[in-house]
């Protein structure tokens, strides 16, 4: 634990001394990421399990032409470096965020947008990037979660967790990280919220897409599960989810792009997704609420409730339908 | 027990605390006393709860997933211009992984 907490300061001056400084401003402190702000610059400290080959691809497409204006791209243009004994590190041009205390006012039609453009535009020249695309995390990232849940210390939310498992089981194989996807010719951000959204030039500039680590191959449907499942669980009015999926839809079909997503209905794709975005944030609650000895909060038990109609929904399917004779 | 129809073996199924037997060979279904109201009673729970029919043509986008939250069409707690604060974990959840 002592070096856990020793490794802060000197990750946060390593991450400083990047951009000239000596210290900086801490944006986010996390076990999977550290961001450091100096002036018009941030730094960012990866995760201690991100692969090097693969993060060097994404910072690749980051910097890439075509998604200019899309993604924003870190400076100066090239690879990660390393710092504190191997752990990776990027530097980008600071952007200002969503007000958190107003997600009300966030910018839905440009996250829609920007989005549909992520995945509309050419795939990279594959001699540009310094290595094949991987996969996009997303998948991967919700096992971690239910992975995350079994391990946190047990004796408390017994049900929920069990609901949890029930609606995780009734989940397609490649939903839980277990088989390659469907479709994965498409370029997904892999990790879409709220807090990946930034102003560059700061305040006033367009709206981008930050935080490349999961980026990768994979379902677009994936990106749009998110809002999908805070919509479908009743934390987001319809309004602004008409608006993140209306605006979607237009500029994936004024790109000219054929996407399922862009039909009449997109629930066919984005069910097993936004299920298992729902999952995800219910076994990170649980797992969270039972490391701090607390009970659920409110979004986290909106989750969990959601995840026990998915178990009511797959044991009805479960039943064979009778026949005739 | 034994289809009364046909004399196969009937296999039990337990559904939401309904027991349904059903033949095995004929697909022929028995319901034991009472469970047919019950079966009825729960259809119209999930007729209540379950999300809006289907829009009809020309309405942009559906409402949403089966498992969706009841009523989830008429209220949210996210979305609207001047809702500040983060209750309850609300605002949190679509600011994190």
């Amino acid at each position: 634990m002592s070096d856990q907490r020793a490794a802060g300061p000197a990750l946060r001056g390593a991450l400083a001394r990047l951009m000239g400084a000596t210290d900086g401003e801490v944006l986010a402190e996390r076990s999977d990421g550290t961001v450091v702000r100096v002036g018009d610059r941030v730094a960012k400290a990866h995760d201690p399990d991100a692969e090097a080959g693969a993060l060097a691809v994404r910072l690749g497409v980051a910097a890439a032409e075509q998604y200019a204006g899309v993604l924003l791209a870190p400076l100066p243009r090239g690879g990660p470096v390393e710092v504190c004994g191997g752990r990776n590190a990027s530097v980008w041009p600071y952007g200002s965020p969503v007000d958190p205390d107003d997600p009300g006012a966030a910018p839905w039609e440009a996250a829609g947008d920007l989005l549909a453009r992520l995945h509309a535009a050419p795939l990279p020249v594959p001699g540009r990037l310094p290595g094949p695309l991987p996969p996009m995390r997303g998948p991967v990232k919700a096992a971690r979660a239910v992975t995350r849940m079994r391990s946190a210390p047990g004796g408390t939310l017994v049900a929920a967790a069990r609901t949890v498992e029930r609606a995780w089981a009734a989940l397609p194989a490649w939903c839980r990280g277990e088989e390659p996807p469907p479709r994965a010719t498409t370029v997904c951000h892999g990790d879409f919220h709220l807090g990946q959204l930034v102003r560059h030039p700061a305040g006033t500039g367009g709206w981008h897409l930050i935080d490349v680590d999961d980026l990768g191959l994979g379902d677009p449907a994936w990106d749009l599960a998110r809002p999908a499942c805070w919509y479908a669980t009743g934390l987001l009015v319809p309004d602004a989810w008409e608006r993140f999926l209306g605006a979607y839809v237009r500029t994936v079909r004024a790109a000219g792009a054929r996407s399922g997503l862009a039909e009449e209905d997109p629930w066919p794709r984005l069910d097993a997704p936004a299920r298992a975005l729902t999952v995800q944030s219910a076994a990170l609650g649980i797992a969270k609420a039972r490391a701090a000895g607390r009970v659920l909060d409110e979004a986290e038990e909106t989750c969990v409730a959601a995840c026990a109609r998915m178990a009511a929904v797959a044991a009805q399917a479960e039943l064979p339908a009778p026949q005739g004779p | 027990m034994m289809c009364p129809k046909c004399g196969a073996p009937m296999h039990t199924y337990n559904r939401s605390g309904v027991q349904i037997e059903q033949c095995a060979n004929c697909r022929g279904i028995f319901l034991d006393y009472g469970e047919l109201e019950a079966i009825t009673r729960m259809e119209a729970q999930w007729t209540q709860s379950a999300p809006p029919p289907p829009p009809p043509a020309g309405q942009a986008y559906p409402s949403g997933p089966a498992w969706g939250a009841p009523h989830h069409g008429s209220h949210g707690h996210y979305g609207h211009h001047g809702h500040h604060g983060r209750h309850g974990g609300f605002g949190r959840m679509l600011f994190s992984s």
